[in-house]
């Protein structure tokens, strides 16, 4: 048939989606390059061309670098805690058990769910005082086993805490799409490894560290990666439950970016402020990449 | 005996778990049924309110100064909107890609790919300004086409491994019977690709439906607003009062995406995998 020839037709099926991504993705990046080019204020008519300077000036900017400082802390803890969390939990639903399919429906609900409707809800787990969820149960915890932790904090307005409120949440989200991506990793690992192992005598501890974790490692790396690109792209909590604060300790990049050019007006800057988080996404991904890929390789050299 | 007491636990560890996850969703719909003027119910309260208020729902749908019933119906307007519009884009290229010979066809293919590369981040800004030029801001259009997350690479990607499963065979078939690229799209592809096309339609449904920065800067009007947005607004109105309120709001938001995802959740775990295996 003509399946070698060149088919014209081809072309005409893939030119809507080719033109969408062109006018809606390369033409935009390209032109937020352009833009952070220049002192682009989105109101007024005259925008200078002030080349590098806009990057200069955030190398300098100590308030960027605390927001690069704050959003590298957040992943710092939310891509490991997330990765071990949502592995462990993989573990314990893929064993035969009956009704499994239940928890892991009811685990993925908050993924689906309204970051916004989510955040106002947080708000209320982190009230101060009986009326808070957490303090709630630390106040039921002091009454129980006599202990005195303080049931008054305000989480969301304490520095550190904060930040330990967004990555708990963080947790609570990712938890079920993590868990369901382990899964199918687990799925995947071929049974007569296990049985081999079996014969050979390997303890389950033995077989977890040789076999599973081996094995779950390509797909362990995806999720390393995908949490930290997700975790470099916090936003909305923030906007919701703590706009930054208190003192700047949540004020994350993403954040920052916003009321750069939604706020103040300053496209320019912001443009180039968005660049600077991408060329960070992109060498946490590399760097990732190229650490598993190392260790993949002295692997198998062993 | 050993093996029934591992079990106990495990169920005992999966249902805490459950529990931690449930339990924000429970107070939500217990707290919206709180009387308006309430205090915020501890867990001590929460069961036991001065009466159920179901009049809290009537009372957030018909709010005069902020429209939550316009809200809803432009959120289910420009959710429809785009799940349509990025099946159709998607649908097309992936036939395009799977089943034609072109030149060029791999690279091209690989250039798709690199889009998701770009964070949605980087494109908001200049999206915002072609859009402002392009005179869609604060209009269905300017929420519906200009969706800034590339669902539209994913989506062709993921279309395109379904469809080279689809047997030749059938294309051979229908081309003998005399039809045409569209028509073995139209009557032998996209009936047997439903599946994929499913996970993709839920995949976008819940991106759009619960999509906050893009909707918020697009719109300025609070006729155009979307339930998520408008949401928010609701939240920073009362400012810390009236929970009840703002928790029939939030109930409110979420029933339809909940709805969507017990529905289809094979999909979505499916599209989960799918997304996986491409790393």
């Amino acid at each position: 048939m003509d399946h070698q020839r060149t088919n014209w037709r081809g072309y005409v099926f893939i030119a809507p989606a080719t033109i969408y991504l062109t006018v809606f993705a390369f033409v935009p990046m390209l032109l937020a390059a352009w833009m952070s080019l220049h002192r682009w204020h989105l109101l007024k008519a005259e925008h200078p061309f002030v080349g590098f300077a806009n990057y200069v000036a955030l190398a300098q900017d100590p308030f960027f670098r605390n927001t690069i400082a704050n959003t590298v802390l957040y992943a710092a803890f939310a891509v490991p805690l997330g990765v071990i969390t949502s592995l462990a939990v993989a573990l314990l639903v893929t064993r035969q058990l009956r009704g499994v399919g239940i928890f892991r429906t009811l685990y993925y609900i908050p993924a689906v769910s309204s970051q916004v409707a989510l955040s106002m809800v947080w708000i209320w787990i982190l009230l101060p005082g009986e009326q808070g969820l957490v303090n709630f149960c630390l106040d039921r915890l002091n009454a129980w086993l006599g202990t005195g932790i303080p049931t008054d904090t305000n989480f969301l307005g304490r520095p550190g805490w904060a930040m330990a409120a967004l990555v708990a949440m963080s947790l609570w989200v990712g938890l079920g799409p993590r868990m369901v991506i382990f899964l199918a990793g687990l799925h995947a690992i071929p049974e007569p490894l296990y049985e081999a192992a079996a014969l050979d005598g390997c303890n389950a501890r033995q077989r977890f560290w040789y076999i599973t974790l081996p094995q779950l490692a390509p797909t362990t790396l995806f999720v390393i990666v995908t949490t930290t690109i997700a975790s470099f792209q916090l936003f909305t909590p923030v906007y919701m439950m703590t706009k930054g604060g208190p003192r700047r300790t949540t004020d994350v990049v993403l954040y920052h970016i916003f009321n750069e050019a939604w706020q103040k007006f300053e496209v320019g800057m912001a443009s180039a402020q968005s660049y600077v988080l991408f060329a960070i996404i992109l060498l946490a991904a590399t760097f990732q990449l190229w650490i598993m890929r190392r260790g993949l390789r002295e692997e198998t050299l062993q | 005996m050993k093996r029934t007491l591992l079990a106990a636990i495990q169920y005992l560890l999966l249902a805490a778990i459950a529990v931690s996850t449930i339990t924000p969703f429970v107070w939500m719909f217990f707290t919206s049924l709180h009387p308006p003027q309430a205090q915020i119910p501890t867990m001590a309260t929460l069961f036991c309110p001065d009466g159920w208020h179901f009049e809290n729902y009537t009372y957030v749908l018909t709010f005069a100064e902020l429209p939550v019933w316009r809200f809803a119906v432009n959120s289910f307007l420009v959710t429809a909107g785009v799940v349509l519009f990025q099946l159709t884009l998607c649908a097309l290229a992936a036939y395009g890609f799977a089943r034609l010979h072109f030149r060029g066809r791999d690279t091209l293919f690989f250039v798709f790919l690199l889009t998701m590369m770009i964070p949605a981040q980087v494109l908001i800004v200049p999206l915002f300004t072609l859009v402002q030029r392009m005179g869609l801001l604060d209009t269905y259009a300017g929420l519906i086409i200009p969706y800034p997350y590339l669902s539209t690479a994913f989506g062709t990607f993921l279309l395109r491994q379904y469809f080279i499963g689809i047997p030749r065979a059938l294309d051979d078939a229908a081309r003998l019977d005399g039809c045409g690229d569209w028509r073995i799209l139209w009557y032998v592809i996209l009936p047997s690709a439903k599946p994929a096309l499913a996970t993709l339609a839920a995949f976008a449904f819940i991106w759009t439906w619960c999509d906050f920065y893009w909707p918020l800067l697009a719109t300025s009007t609070t006729t155009m607003r979307t339930l998520e947005v408008g949401l928010s607004v609701f939240s920073d109105a009362y400012g810390g009062t009236r929970w009840p309120l703002q928790m029939a709001a939030a109930v409110i938001v979420l029933v339809p995406v909940l709805a969507v995802f017990l529905a289809m959740q094979r999909f979505f775990i499916r599209g989960a995998v799918v997304s996986g295996l491409k790393g």
